[in-house]
């Protein structure tokens, strides 16, 4: 009891991703700087911004459901973090592993944007109901092509469990070579999950301000900022597990350094991309992921099945 | 799309789409804008009346603080129309600097608006580096007049400061590094697949809503008109000149934003042009205190388009009346027009390819009255009455503070 309430509060649990989320953030956003050109913010930057709007008074708007609109921030945050303890990081095995698991990580990280669509939607803001019907709209869009890019490698180790696909492709790293198209489809999802250029188009400032998050301050609107920045660290643990998992019997101080390059490697095309593009239009994306990413998604898993039905019958 | 039926939002006064305030009212229906309203109004500063109330060099010191950005062109059109009054004729070099700091200005304007479009497009990384390229005009400009903005170079009869020689080849290896940037940004624009995906198709005005809605500048130069007050009414020397007018036929904001582009490069060549056959000569005329009578009109192709200043003179030091007619306000219009059946989304960039500067345009006051039913304009008199029983409702009174005052005064 007691070693399990450590393992969710302190490590690998709420406190661990909170640092990391928040050093993610620091380093996404001192990247995406340096690649503008631009000094960008010092290290506490982000734990500083995190004090800050815990210190201020939050509002709930009249009309909006006070306990929706509150209850929004934490279920967004239990999400990506329950989420997090499935999926295997620098072992081949997660802290807790079941027959299905990738089924329940993929599902726990749609939660959070269900909380930004309601919380926004519960603003009585327009700018918030604009913002949190794109995000519903942009979800429809990534969804399917991230389902499809997850289920490629799956069926090539024949398993719903993350824990047995890392141990299968531990055993054949040669094998990863075949899911080069699916990691560049998850990570372009991916992009739209975390809302960054160029799918920040939920919370576009210079068209509907804050999006969903119009209406959001203080303590509530810090919830939401940490769970998007946990969010990052558990899609790119994800995508590490999913699409990299290699040299993971190392050992932990080994392997946790391991895990810590494939993460800053992840962050750092992250903010590579949302510099080198503009924001795209709603429409434009919807089309972008139905016409391009699921398609290939799609040749993905049949290029795999093709695959597992030559090499591993 | 969820289907939320007509949805109104209201972008302004304060958005953070708009750097200045003005109140532009949507109707949208899903994400597509059904009608657009545009509101003015905001930032009047009552500039044409306080330049009633001031001398000659008092007044372009005024005029000059119109705009921040295109200060010189606010500057230079009212000071030609007051020299053509007093029938000063300036001395060539004094025309050549003008149009020195004038063409200076244009870079920096286009290189600003090309940094805010690429921000209303969600491309950080052009605002950054276009803005960061912005510094080297802003130093060039500093270098001449001593300001980075308001630049206050011009007098009655002439320019304030000349440009000697080492200055002359600073602004040279200045130009040719701009010049090998907006190289960059041109193909940057021309070949970067999201930046052509979110400028090609929106805001569409053509050719012929061009003429009819009679925009100016570079927005009309997009449309294909190939208007522009440097070629058509050559003001200062730009007789002298070999440039060219940059049109194109793309009618929507990538032809703005390539028009932008290429009348960068044609500065810089006319820059380099003014450089190198700057005429010797003093630079300023002596000019007389009292203008006479008489009245004038001056235009001037300024960054965004035809800027025009009516003077009237009556002999005194003062001017009797002066009107201003900035190119947004000639703009303006055309963007509910603009807005029509295009995308929320394309809202910002929209607005922001007339490169808008509101407080320029805002010089009418008019006045909403709730209980009033429909507009109502007031005169001096009502309004000044208006102000006073506003205060007095609320307890102030002004009268009686005046008079208390006075007192106080006269007791010390």
């Amino acid at each position: 009891m007691g070693t399990a309430l450590i393992q969710i509060l302190v490590f690998p649990g709420l406190l661990f991703l909170a640092v990391a989320g928040l050093a993610g953030e620091f380093i996404d956003r001192r990247l995406y700087a340096r690649f503008q050109n631009r000094m960008g913010p010092p290290w506490f930057q982000p734990l500083a911004d995190f004090i800050k709007l815990l210190s201020k008074e939050e509002l709930v708007p009249d009309g909006a459901d006070r306990g929706l609109f509150r209850l929004m921030p934490v279920f967004a945050l239990t999400a990506v973090v329950t989420a997090f303890f499935y999926i295997p990081l620098w072992g081949t095995s997660a802290l807790h592993a079941f027959s299905g698991d990738a089924i329940v990580v993929l599902y726990l990280l749609t939660i959070p944007t269900f909380t930004y669509f309601l919380g926004g939607y519960t603003s009585k803001s327009v700018y918030a109901l604009l913002g949190s019907a794109r995000t519903l709209t942009q979800l429809y869009a990534y969804e399917v092509p991230l389902f499809l890019a997850v289920l490629g490698p799956c069926l090539l180790a024949g398993t719903w469990s993350l824990s047995e696909l890392t141990l299968f492709f531990q055993a054949r790293p040669w094998a990863l070579a075949a899911n080069a198209a699916g990691f560049v489809i998850a990570l372009i999802a991916l992009l739209g999950k975390l809302e960054k250029v160029p799918f920040d188009i939920p919370e576009a400032e210079t068209e509907i301000v804050g999006g969903a998050f119009t209406e959001y301050s203080g303590r509530f609107l810090a919830w939401f900022r940490l769970s998007f920045d946990i969010e990052m660290i558990t899609g790119a643990s994800l995508l590490a597990a999913v699409f990299l998992p290699f040299g993971l019997g190392l050992g932990f101080a080994a392997g946790f350094g391991l895990y810590l390059v494939k993460i800053l490697f992840l962050i750092a095309l992250i903010a590579l991309i949302r510099s080198l593009v503009a924001r795209l239009r709603i429409d434009q994306m919807i089309g972008f992921c139905w016409k391009v990413l699921a398609p290939v998604a799609f040749l993905q898993v049949i290029v795999n099945l093709v695959l597992k039905g030559i090499f591993f019958s | 799309m969820p289907d939320f039926g007509n949805v109104q939002i209201p972008v302004g006064p304060q958005h953070p789409a708009l750097k200045e305030p003005e109140s532009f009212l949507i109707t949208l229906r899903g994400e597509k804008i059904t009608a657009a309203s545009v509101r003015m109004g905001y930032n009047h500063r009552g500039v044409e009346k306080g330049a009633e109330g001031r001398t000659y060099t008092q007044d372009i010191y005024l005029v000059e603080r119109i705009c921040g950005i295109c200060s010189h062109s606010h500057g230079t059109a009212f000071i030609q129309a007051v020299e053509e009054i007093a029938g000063l004729d300036v001395p060539r070099r004094a025309k050549y600097i003008r149009m020195l700091v004038g063409e200076l200005e244009r870079v920096h304007s286009h290189l600003l608006w090309l940094g805010v479009a690429g921000h209303e497009i969600g491309f950080d990384t052009l605002l950054m580096y276009s803005w960061r390229d912005r510094e080297v005009v802003m130093d060039l400009l500093a270098a001449v007049s001593g300001n980075r903005v308001h630049y206050s170079m011009n007098t009655v009869g002439g320019v304030r400061r000349d440009v000697d020689s080492a200055l002359a080849e600073t602004i040279l290896k200045g130009v040719d590094r701009l010049e090998e940037q907006t190289k960059y940004y041109i193909q940057v624009c021309s070949e970067e697949t999201t930046v052509i995906k979110r400028l090609s198709g929106v805001g569409v005005v053509t050719h012929e809503d061009a003429l009819r809605l009679l925009v100016v500048g570079p927005t009309a130069r997009a449309s294909g008109v190939a208007r522009d007050i440097r070629k058509d009414d050559p003001y200062l020397a730009y007789d002298e000149l070999d440039f060219k007018i940059v049109t194109s036929d793309h009618c929507d904001v990538y032809g703005r934003t390539l028009v932008r582009l290429g009348e960068l490069m044609e500065s810089y060549s006319m820059i380099r042009q003014i450089v190198k056959n700057m005429p010797d000569g003093p630079i300023t005329v002596k000019a007389p205190r009292k203008i006479p009578a008489g009245e004038a009109l001056s235009r001037y192709e300024a960054p965004r388009g035809e800027d025009v200043h009516y003077v009237k003179a009556n002999g005194t030091e003062k001017p009797e009346r002066v009107k201003v007619r900035a190119p947004t306000l000639a703009n303006l219009q055309a963007v509910s027009h603009m807005l029509r059946d295009n995308n929320l989304a394309d809202m910002p960039i929209v607005i922001a390819a007339i490169d808008p500067c509101f407080s320029c345009t805002d010089r009418a006051v008019e006045i909403d009255r709730a209980d009033s039913g429909p507009r109502d304009r007031m005169d001096w008199g009502r309004l000044r009455a208006h102000g006073i029983d506003f205060y007095r409702s609320r307890g102030v009174d002004f009268t009686e503070l005046n008079r208390s005052l006075t007192r106080r005064m006269k007791k010390l």
